[in-house]
């Protein structure tokens, strides 16, 4: 089964991921790739604590992620791999080279994003790693949860208002 | 973050956060059923960065003076950034899976410490989950 989705989500593990995806996906684990989050142990009990009895939770900087990717996509196991910003996934994407999809699940507004879509505001930097992500050869998708429809990213950098 | 509070003549002793309408939806019915949705304020996640949502939380404890914060979820954005509040402020109290019987019983508890008031409410509010078949 493997890495069911690959997700880059700025609230990294919440109720659209362990419930919304995990429940009907079957999800029994999750890899949360995340440089602050793994170098701290009080992070890792936060997050370790949201997640239901039937989850297990790796934590990893990119870097591991990278190194420990094989055993991931071998675990026979249903999961996603979660990133909180588009620069992680961009790294993992680079290092791992075997990641065929990523999905767009929440990055909000702050302050220089512009809306694409009402859980998808960018920077031009990261529009810039989208496009990057895909000349990688990754199919870039937004999908907040599993009964929206996936949309292409040409058609989340267009934005909902045109 | 979304907010809204009912005026009354008591201040809010206790947020209410999580998904959608959640929280409106349950303070509502609070008031519907009692009058005294003016003790709970409400507050959605609803397209919040997680930095957002912990910063609101915070800023409406300080406003209202409120220790106790109800969530939905137990792994939600709401409950994981109310987690990093109750961490460095040890008075905060924090209540995860939060239904209509459990502000019913916290909202006409006003004679112990909000910690007492906290624990009664959840108690209330998970004595009020039953099963009936065939009933």
């Amino acid at each position: 089964m493997a890495i069911q989705l690959y997700r880059i989500d700025d609230r990294l593990i919440h109720g659209q991921v362990v419930v919304g995806w995990g429940q009907p996906h079957n999800i029994r684990f999750l890899v949360l790739v995340d440089d602050l989050v793994a170098a701290s142990d009080w992070e890792k009990e936060l997050y370790r604590m949201a997640i239901p009895p039937e989850m297990e939770i790796y934590f990893a900087d990119v870097d591991t992620a990278i190194r420990d990717h094989p055993r991931y996509a071998n675990d026979p196991r249903p999961g996603i791999l979660i990133t909180g910003d588009i620069g992680s996934m961009l790294r993992l994407v680079k290092g791992v080279k075997a990641i065929g999809s990523v999905n767009l699940g929440g990055i909000h507004h702050r302050a220089g994003r512009a809306e694409k879509l009402r859980y998808v505001f960018l920077t031009p930097e990261e529009e810039a790693q989208l496009h990057a992500l895909e000349a990688s050869g990754v199919e870039v998708t937004a999908q907040d949860v599993p009964s929206a429809r996936s949309r292409p990213l040409a058609e989340v950098l267009e934005g909902e208002a045109k | 973050m979304s907010e809204s509070e009912s005026t009354g003549p008591e201040k809010p002793r206790a947020i209410v956060v999580g998904h959608g309408e959640f929280s409106a939806g349950l303070v509502s019915a609070v008031g519907q059923i009692c009058g005294l949705a003016d003790k709970l304020v409400v507050l959605s996640n609803v397209g919040q960065t997680p930095e957002d949502i912990e910063a609101t939380l915070r800023q409406q404890l300080a406003r209202t003076g409120a220790r106790v914060i109800f969530t939905d979820l137990p792994g939600g954005s709401a409950t994981i950034a109310a987690r990093r509040i109750a961490r460095d402020t040890p008075e905060i109290v924090l209540v995860t899976g939060v239904n209509l019987a459990t502000l019913l019983d916290f909202v006409f508890n006003s004679a112990g410490t909000p910690e007492e008031a906290a624990r009664s409410a959840a108690e209330r509010g998970k004595a009020s989950l039953i099963v009936i078949e065939r009933g």
